[in-house]
C-alpha cells in the first residue's frame, strides 16, 4: 500500500513538471509580452532594459531553469496588469472564493447525484428512473453558461429571489454553483446508476438477501461499497473540473475567484499570473486525484492488499 | 412445536410460481409438492432451465421482484405456513431457520468484506452478541467447515481465499445461526472434482451432527446417488417423478429419468456410449398440450402428444410417483 502511495505522489510530481514545461513555453508562443506591455512608441532603450529586467535575452534553457527555480518558491514574478502585486500571491488571494463556490457545487453534485443515481437502478424502470434520465440529458445538454443565464434571469430578474451577481452572502453563491454542479450531477448519477445496476445483479448481492439482510442494508452496504468504485473515479475528475472548471461561470456571475483571474490575465497577456494560475490549476488537480487515489484505498481492499 | 419426530420438517404442496413476460406467462414452478425430514437430504435433480433454482428461490421468497410470484400452494416449515409471513418475519427465517448455499464461490462473497464479517453479518441479524464473541463464533463456523487455521482466514478477504476455501466460507455462512433446512444450489458446479467430494463430505458429516435437512440442487445424477434419500426429478417446470434414491435407481418410473440415469457414466458393466437425450426442452410461452417430455421421448404415442399426464403411484405404496402415461399401462 505504501508503494501504491509512492508511486501515485511520484507520478503526480513527474505531470506537474511536464505541465511547468508547456506553461513555460506556451506564454512565449504567444507572442512577445514586449509588444503587449510597452506602448508602440516606446525607444530601443525602453525594450533592451525591460528584456534585461525580465531575462528575455538568455537561451530559452535558461530562462525556464530560472523559471522553474523561482517558482518552486512560489515566486512567478510580478503582474505586468496589475503593477506591484505578486502573480501567485495574487493568484492565492483569489483561491479561495474559487474553493469557495466549487466545494458548494461539489456538495450539491454529491449529494443529489448519489441518492437519485441509487434510487434509478433500485427502481429500474420506474417513473424515479425516467425522472432521473430526463434529468440527466436536461444537465448533459445544456452548456453551463447558458444554464447559468437562465437561473438569472428565472431566479434574480423575474422571480427576484436571488442576487445576480458578484460575492459576499452566500445567496450570491447559489446560482453560480447550481450551474457549476447541474452537468456534473447528471454525469455522476448515471454512472451511480449503471455501476449499481450491475452490482446488484451480483451473487454476493443475492447471498446477502438470503442471510436474511434487510433491502436498505443490502444497498446501502453490500452493493453501494462495490459500485462506489466507478463514480469515485469519476468523483475526481469530478472534483477538479469543478475547480478549475469554473472559468466560464465565473465571468457569468462576475465572481471574482481564479478563473476571473485567468480570464482577465490572459486578456492582459499578463504572462507571470497566466503561469501562476495554470500551476495553481494544475496543483489542484493533481490533490484531488491523490484524494480520490486514498479513497480506494478506504473502499476497495483489493487495493490495500495488492 | 407440537410435532412428531417423523413429521416432516418442510412440507411444500402444489407450489406454482409465475413469470410474466412481453411474450407471455408461464410456470417454472408447477405444482410442486415434495417435504424434508430431519436428517434428510432431498435431490432435485433436472437440466438447466427446468426450474430447480427457481423452486429452491420460491422457498426463501426471493424470487425476481416484478417477473415472478407465487401464485399458490403453502410451504410449511414446522407447521408455520411461511407463504402468509410479512416480509419482516421472513426475513428473521432467512438465514437462522432456511440457509442458503448458493452456485458460484467465486462471486458469492462481497468482496469489500472480510470472510468474518461476512460470517457475523448473518450472526448479527440472528442471535446478536458483543463484538468479540461474533468474532470467535465466526472462526468456530470457519472450524466447523474445516478451514486450516480460520483465526487467520477470518480476516481475509474473499480475494485472498481460493476457490475452495471461499466455497467453504459460503458453507459457514450457512451453518453458522444453525438451521433447520439449508438448501444448496448446485453448490460443486465450478470446484474441481477432488474439492466437490470433499465438500459434500462435509456437507453430509454436518448434517448428522445437528439433524438439519438439506435440500441439493443439482443435474448431476451422479451426486445425487451418493448423497440423497430423496429425489424430486424435474422437467419443464414439472415434477416428473419423485421417490427414494433406491426406488428410482432400481426402477425409474419415467423415461425422463432413466434417460438421465443412463447419461452418468458408470464404472463396471456395459461399455460404450453414454447415452444421450435428444432435442430440447419446449419453448415455456408457447402453449402446450400433452406431456411436455413427448416429443424427446422414444416411447411416445398419441395420447402422450394430446393429454398431460397425470401423477401416478408408480409401485402402489406411495413411495413412488411419476407422472407417465405408460406408468398407468404396466
Amino acid at each position: 500500500m505504501l508503494l501504491y502511495l509512492t508511486r501515485r505522489i511520484a507520478s503526480s510530481l513527474f505531470a506537474l513538471l511536464v505541465i511547468s514545461v508547456i506553461v513555460f513555453l506556451l506564454s512565449h508562443l504567444s507572442g512577445s509580452p514586449v509588444d503587449a506591455l510597452l506602448p508602440d512608441d516606446a525607444t530601443q532603450e525602453q525594450v533592451d532594459s525591460f528584456i534585461r529586467e525580465w531575462g528575455l535575452d538568455k537561451p530559452l534553457w535558461q530562462q525556464y531553469l530560472t523559471f522553474l527555480g523561482n517558482a518552486l518558491q512560489g515566486d512567478f514574478g510580478t503582474s505586468l496588469k496589475w503593477p506591484g502585486e505578486d502573480a501567485m500571491g495574487f493568484v492565492l488571494d483569489r483561491m479561495p472564493a474559487t474553493l469557495k463556490l466549487g466545494g458548494l457545487a461539489i456538495l450539491i453534485s454529491v449529494v443529489i447525484a448519489l441518492p437519485l443515481g441509487i434510487a434509478a437502478a433500485v427502481y429500474k424502470g420506474s417513473p424515479i428512473d425516467s425522472l432521473a434520465q430526463v434529468f440527466a440529458l436536461l444537465g448533459q445538454s445544456m452548456p453551463n453558461f447558458w444554464l447559468g443565464i437562465i437561473l438569472i434571469w428565472v431566479f434574480s430578474v423575474w422571480l427576484g429571489w436571488l442576487p445576480t451577481s458578484g460575492t459576499g452572502t452566500f445567496a450570491h453563491s447559489i446560482l453560480p454553483a447550481i450551474a457549476i454542479a447541474w452537468f456534473q450531477v447528471s454525469a455522476l448519477a448515471r454512472l451511480t446508476r449503471s455501476s449499481m445496476l450491475e452490482v446488484l445483479d451480483a451473487e454476493y448481492i443475492k447471498l446477502a438477501r438470503v442471510k436474511g439482510v434487510s433491502e436498505t442494508q443490502v444497498i446501502w452496504k453490500h452493493a453501494l461499497r462495490n459500485a462506489a468504485v466507478v463514480p469515485l473515479t469519476y468523483f475526481g475528475i469530478l472534483a477538479a473540473s469543478i475547480l478549475t472548471g469554473s472559468v466560464v461561470i465565473e465571468t457569468v456571475f462576475s465572481w471574482p475567484g481564479m478563473g476571473w483571474v485567468a480570464i482577465e490575465a490572459i486578456r492582459g497577456r499578463d504572462f507571470p499570473v497566466v503561469q501562476a494560475v495554470i500551476i495553481a490549476y494544475a496543483v489542484i488537480y493533481m490533490l484531488s486525484n491523490l484524494v480520490v487515489d486514498l479513497l480506494y484505498v478506504v473502499v476497495d481492499p483489493r487495493i490495500r492488499h495488492g | 412445536m407440537t410435532q412428531s419426530q417423523d413429521a416432516p420438517l418442510l412440507e411444500v404442496k402444489d407450489l406454482r410460481v409465475e413469470i410474466s413476460t412481453k411474450a407471455g406467462s408461464f410456470f417454472p414452478v408447477n405444482g410442486h409438492s415434495f417435504s424434508v425430514r430431519s436428517g434428510e437430504t432431498l435431490g432435485i435433480v433436472g437440466e438447466s432451465g427446468s426450474g430447480k433454482s427457481m423452486t429452491a428461490m420460491s422457498l426463501v421468497r426471493l424470487l425476481p421482484k416484478h417477473a415472478a410470484r407465487i401464485t399458490q400452494g403453502s410451504i410449511k416449515l414446522n407447521g408455520r405456513e411461511l407463504l402468509s409471513l410479512s416480509e419482516a418475519e421472513m426475513r428473521k427465517v432467512r438465514g437462522s431457520e432456511i440457509a442458503m448455499i448458493l452456485q458460484d464461490p467465486q462471486t458469492s462473497l462481497n468482496p469489500a468484506f472480510t470472510a468474518g464479517q461476512q460470517i457475523s453479518e448473518a450472526l448479527r441479524l440472528h442471535s446478536p452478541g458483543p463484538r468479540s464473541t461474533l468474532r470467535a463464533r465466526a472462526i468456530d463456523a470457519l472450524r466447523k467447515v474445516k478451514v486450516a487455521a480460520p483465526e487467520h482466514r477470518v480476516d481475509n478477504y474473499p480475494s485472498e481465499l481460493s476457490g475452495g476455501m471461499r466455497q467453504r466460507v459460503v458453507g459457514a455462512i450457512a451453518i453458522s445461526c444453525e438451521p433447520k433446512i439449508i438448501i444448496a444450489d448446485e453448490p460443486t458446479t465450478s470446484l474441481d472434482v477432488t474439492v466437490q467430494a470433499q465438500y459434500l463430505r462435509l456437507l453430509s458429516e454436518l448434517q448428522q451432527e445437528t439433524g438439519m435437512g438439506i435440500i441439493f440442487i443439482t443435474h448431476d445424477f451422479g451426486i445425487v446417488a451418493n448423497l440423497c434419500h430423496k429425489i424430486v426429478v424435474m422437467y419443464f417446470g414439472r415434477i416428473v417423478e419423485s421417490g427414494t434414491v433406491e426406488r428410482i435407481f432400481a426402477r425409474p418410473a419415467h423415461p425422463y429419468t432413466e434417460a438421465l440415469i443412463g447419461a452418468v457414466p458408470k464404472l463396471r458393466g456395459h461399455k460404450g456410449r453414454l447415452r444421450t437425450i435428444e432435442g430440447q426442452p419446449p419453448i415455456p410461452t408457447e402453449p402446450l398440450s400433452g406431456c411436455p417430455f413427448a416429443p424427446r421421448c422414444e416411447k411416445a404415442d398419441n395420447r402422450c402428444f394430446n393429454e398431460l399426464p397425470p401423477t401416478v403411484d408408480a409401485d402402489g405404496d406411495g413411495e413412488h410417483l411419476a407422472s407417465c402415461w405408460r406408468v398407468l399401462e404396466q
